[in-house]
């Protein structure tokens, strides 16, 4: 898979130094995922956003980042979950794809975690086709498992459109 | 100078400057293959372009000199001190030549032959004793170049006989001294040849002054440098930014009433502005580039097709933004090749049309309010309404009852649409279309507009309107359901306050929104039902959704298509820098990009064009599109100063003041009765007076206000209560009146007011000033065809206008044949022309022989107007080319005859 091959490159990439890779870790919908460090370009609170009309339902609207228009997408919907309840807490991870500033809605940001490659293990065949879409593989950790959300087929509309 | 050249000046003294390096470079590592062929890349870019400009001579030189680089290059030339030598000579030439290019922009007189015979022995003798054949090369050069000085001398000497010997002689010893500064520079390394050679050389000249020697630095090489585009890109969305935090913290700044940041702020401000301005200027090219290919274009199609054409280019110099240069062009390009390949006709066709052989394409850009114009006019042909017909029902795109409907414009605007413009079938025969939808949307997608007309026969004319820049528009901030939208101001034209109570109501036909604007319905569209904005809003607009009574209609105009926005509040309007907006939403076709304002939030930009298309343009916009040729052609309409005044009614009435001879005060005491008619004596004659009002008795004392008329020998007075003003407007009547008396109504200085027919007074006062009863004629089938009224009187000239007008035709009024050729010749075009015949100068007649005999105007139709209507004058008229002669005096009978000819024309087309 496309997805994973990318994940094992990092991973030797940084074998040099140790076996680990460095992740910010986030919670959606008590599912705890993580995005790469490298990816990552802020985090942000809840933000004055505008909303998009006739945009797809994910698309949460823009904000505006230091002076960069930044697409805000709403990661619950773009992974099929259910509507955030009203007053539920909202952070952003930004993150740039192509040219643009994507801003990720998630419920809660947590610490950085550096993962051990060899806790990393390809998504069950089992996992739900959209989430599958998404996750790049899981690790491995002592209380839970971790997704790691592949960015990149996140923000691929086009390639998404298509398929 | 020319900009290409200037271009290429700067350009190639760079690449000398570096090839002077690489040379160098390349005589220390003979086989470094990257150097090598660096080195040839730049001669033949320099050769290349001296033969694109026509520079023969120094495309002769550095042809030469890429020879014997191609020669080291494939290998069978090696790379020795005296090649470089002779190669860094024919650099050193080339300069030389390029020095005089600048100053006089042509190539200097004078004879390269010594070199190019050096160069291309070296270049020939690939042996492996390059020194040998050499030497030989320059031993006969010496003589060759003796010669070449004595035959350039007689060459010029045709032209300037005196100075033309010192001329070519110092021509040639700066050639010989430029050789020898050149070789040194060259390493000690270079052995004995090389150091003999230019010894050689000089010979033949004596060596000038050492002063002179020195190659003078170019002027337009250290005028200009060379930027990579990427990075004025960069700074112009440096500046963008900067703009934007200005406005920011102007806008702060407002909020605080007294604060010590308001000085440097506007300082600030002022710099920044100036800043923008500057930036921008970089980006600015003339238009001229995006033209360069076309009279290539034209000159090849041309010949392809064996038609005679010529490509008049007008405006070239006007500059605009290189990004959206960049998109214009091949858009352009496409028309241009269209108007060429389809509009134009073969010339037989164009002479049995009566039309010169040579087909016109003129290309005419200018600027106007923020935007660019560019028209496309070609002689051709023009569009075959009834092909497009027959094509949009073919292809289901309109019924025949809709299209009856339509105007010929409306029709026409088919050809830009997709299915329409490639259809084989009409361009075969109406000659336009293909690809024109795509043209359409290149030119759209950067926010300017095309618009179309066309005569058939005549030819057509492509409009186009571009913003001058994409980076900063000024945009219109609106509010809807509590999101705000940006709309930019380029496509705003008014903004209207609507509600149940004031002048303005949003009515409904079957649920559809319409506003009466002016006597006419604009086509509404709600911003909220647009962008589905419906979430909780509700109950604030009160009762149904999108039904809301109250609110604010952004006018906008796309195209000839003007239609209103609903939307909630309106704000100010704000400078703003677009910005693209991610992938994702590029297909949301009713926004063009986003952009941050200044109070930092994000705004999406509204795209005007995308929403005309999303409330189906074409078959909403019948009215409309009337409506904006109607505004278009009463704004070329020239104004007209008018005489307001009052008489009876509260009613400004108002008349053309050039009829009005002068202004008087009569004393009432003396008006007499004669023949039932009220006079007074005037300037040693009789003069009638009439009044306006029936029944209405003139008092017997005091002072009455009059204007009078007077046309030859005649005067009238016409009694009125008081003169109130002169205003120069346009006369656009817009009402026909059916009281007589009265040509209709107008706007006059921004009042309904009444315009006199000023005709009407004139035969109450003299029964014979005119023949033939006033019944006005109202019912007009005229439908906006243009006339040309050619007179000699102004009496006439401003009576006949406004009458014609009137009666729905457009007039354009000139007072002598001469101007009429004029008129012809820049290109206008007319329905009907209607000529006096007695007319100083050049008379009727003539003007109809001249008309008929070799212009473009020979097949419009030609009225003729005078006071002489005997069977003679009708058949002098006749065999002078005039299709029709009628008497001055009587309207009607023109009225008709104007209404005949041109349903001839129209049933013979």
């Amino acid at each position: 898979m496309n997805a994973s091959t990318e994940i094992s490159g990092q991973a030797s990439g940084v074998d040099g130094y140790a076996e680990t890779q460095d992740f910010v870790t986030f919670v959606i919908a008590n599912q705890l995922f993580g995005i790469s460090v490298l990816q990552v370009q802020d985090v942000l609170a809840a933000h004055r956003i505008t909303r998009i009309p006739l945009a797809p339902p994910e698309i949460a609207g823009s904000l505006n980042l230091r002076g960069r228009v930044v697409t805000v997408i709403d990661v619950r919907r773009r992974l099929g979950l259910n509507r955030r309840e009203a007053g539920g807490s909202v952070m952003s991870i930004v993150v740039e794809h192509g040219q643009d500033l994507y801003s990720l809605m998630v419920d809660s940001v947590g610490e950085v975690l550096a993962l051990a490659t060899s806790d990393f293990d390809s998504n069950p065949p089992t996992l739900d086709p959209q989430f599958r879409e998404y996750s790049a593989g899981i690790y491995r950790l002592d209380a839970k498992l971790l997704v790691v959300l592949d960015v990149d087929r996140l923000l691929d509309y086009g390639r998404s459109a298509v398929a | 100078m020319d900009d290409l050249l200037n271009e290429f000046l700067t350009e190639t003294n760079e690449s000398l400057a570096v090839l002077d390096v690489e040379l160098v470079k390349l005589e220390q590592n003979p086989n470094d293959p990257d150097l090598l062929s660096n080195i040839f890349r730049l001669m033949h870019t320099i050769k290349g372009t001296c033969g694109f400009l026509g520079l023969p001579r120094l495309e002769a030189v550095a042809h030469a000199g890429e020879n014997v680089l191609g020669k080291v290059r494939d290998g069978e030339l090696e790379v020795t001190p005296v090649a470089v030598s002779l190669i860094l000579e024919c650099l050193d030439q080339i300069r030389m030549i390029l020095m005089v290019l600048e100053e006089s922009e042509a190539e200097p007189q004078g004879d390269d032959s010594d070199l190019i015979g050096r160069l291309n022995a070296l270049a020939s003798g690939g042996d492996p004793k390059p020194q040998e054949a050499e030497v030989a090369a320059v031993e006969q050069p010496a003589d060759t170049a003796e010669d070449t000085a004595e035959d350039a001398t007689t060459d010029s000497a045709a032209a300037e006989p005196s100075a033309a010997e010192e001329d070519a002689q110092a021509a040639s010893s700066d050639e010989g001294d430029a050789v020898q500064e050149a070789s040194a520079e060259i390493p000690a390394a270079a052995p004995e040849p090389a150091a003999a050679k230019p010894e050689a050389q000089p010979q033949p000249a004596k060596p000038a002054p050492a002063e002179d020697v020195a190659p003078k630095e170019s002027a337009v090489a250290h005028q200009s440098i060379r930027v990579h585009v990427d990075l004025l890109e960069d700074l112009m969305t440096m500046v963008s930014e900067l703009v934007l935090t200005r406005n920011q913290c102007l806008q702060i700044l407002r909020a605080q009433k007294e604060s010590d940041f308001q000085a440097p702020l506007q300082r600030l401000n002022h710099v920044v502005s100036e800043l923008q301005e500057g930036v921008m200027k970089t980006r600015m090219q003339p238009i001229g580039n995006a033209w360069a290919k076309l009279p290539r274009i034209i000159r090849d199609l041309s010949h392809e097709l064996g038609k005679k054409m010529n490509l008049v280019m007008k405006g070239a110099d006007t500059e605009l933004d290189r990004q959206v240069l960049e998109l214009i062009k091949d858009p352009l390009t496409h028309m241009v090749r269209n108007s060429a390949d389809h509009g134009l006709e073969m010339p037989d066709e164009r002479v049995a049309a009566g039309k010169s052989e040579t087909g016109t394409v003129l290309l005419n850009a200018f600027h106007e309010g923020g935007h660019i114009i560019i028209e496309i006019t070609d002689d051709g042909r023009g569009l075959a309404i009834d092909e497009i017909k027959k094509k949009v029902i073919r292809d289901g795109l309109a019924t025949e009852s809709e299209l009856e409907s339509m105007s010929d414009k409306q029709i026409m605007r088919y050809i830009f649409k997709a299915g329409v413009s490639t259809a084989k079938e009409v361009t075969a025969v109406s000659g336009r279309g293909v690809g024109m939808d795509v043209v359409r949307n290149n030119i759209e997608k950067i926010g300017g507009t095309i618009d179309l007309s066309s005569v058939e026969g005549r030819g057509t004319k492509c409009l186009i309107k571009i913003p001058l820049t994409l980076a900063i528009v000024s945009a219109l901030v609106v509010e809807c359901a509590g999101e705000r939208f940006a709309i930019p101001q380029l496509s705003v034209v008014e903004l209207v306050r609507a509600s149940s109570n004031s002048e303005h109501t949003i009515e409904r036909i079957n649920g559809t929104p319409v506003l009466r604007l002016r006597n006419r319905l604009l086509p509404l569209v709600s911003l909220r039902e647009l962008l589905n904005l419906e979430t909780g809003e509700r109950d604030q607009v009160g009762g149904e959704t999108g039904h809301s009574v109250h609110g604010f209609i952004v006018v906008a105009q796309v195209g000839a298509y003007s239609f209103g926005i609903i939307v909630d509040r309106v704000f100010d309007t704000e400078e703003i820098v677009v910005k693209p907006v991610a992938p994702i939403l590029r297909d949301i076709a009713l926004f063009s990009g986003n952009t941050i304002l200044g109070d930092g939030s994000v705004v999406m930009i509204l795209d005007p064009n995308g929403i005309a298309a999303a409330t189906g343009e074409i078959t909403v916009a019948a009215d409309s599109l009337e409506a904006e040729a109607e505004r278009r052609s009463s704004q070329g309409r020239t104004k007209m100063a008018m005489l307001v005044f009052r008489a009876t009614g509260d009613t400004p009435k108002a008349v053309p003041l050039s009829l009005v001879a002068r202004l008087e005060e009569i004393d009432l005491a003396k008006v007499e009765r004669s023949n039932s008619q009220h006079v007074v004596q005037y300037r040693g004659q009789l003069m009638p007076l009439v009044q306006m009002g029936e029944g209405v008795e003139l008092a017997k004392e005091g002072r009455q206000p009059v204007l009078v008329f007077a046309d030859g020998g005649r005067s009238m007075g016409l009694v009125v209560r008081e003169i109130v003003d002169i205003v120069e407007d346009r006369m656009d009547v817009e009402l026909t009146s059916h009281r007589t008396g009265y040509l209709g109504s107008a706007i006059v200085g921004g009042q309904a007011t009444d315009i006199i027919d000023a005709g009407y007074y004139l035969t109450k006062a003299f029964q014979d000033w005119f023949g033939g009863d006033r019944t006005q004629q109202a019912e007009s089938h005229a439908g906006g065809r243009r006339i040309l009224l050619i007179d000699d009187s102004p009496f006439f000239r401003n009576l006949l206008a406004p009458l014609l007008t009137v009666a729905g035709y457009e007039v354009t009024a000139v007072e002598g044949a001469d101007q009429a050729l004029e008129l012809c010749e820049a290109g206008m075009d007319y329905d009907v022309i209607v000529s006096d015949i007695e007319m100083p100068d050049m008379d009727g007649f003539d003007f109809a022989q001249e008309i008929k005999a070799n212009s473009r105007w020979s097949q419009t139709p030609l009225l003729a107007l005078s006071s002489h209507t005997s069977p003679q004058d009708l058949a002098r008229g006749r065999s002078a080319g005039f299709d029709d002669y009628v008497a001055k005096a009587d309207r009607n009978a023109l009225l008709d005859a104007l209404q005949e000819t041109l349903s001839h024309v129209r049933g013979a087309a």
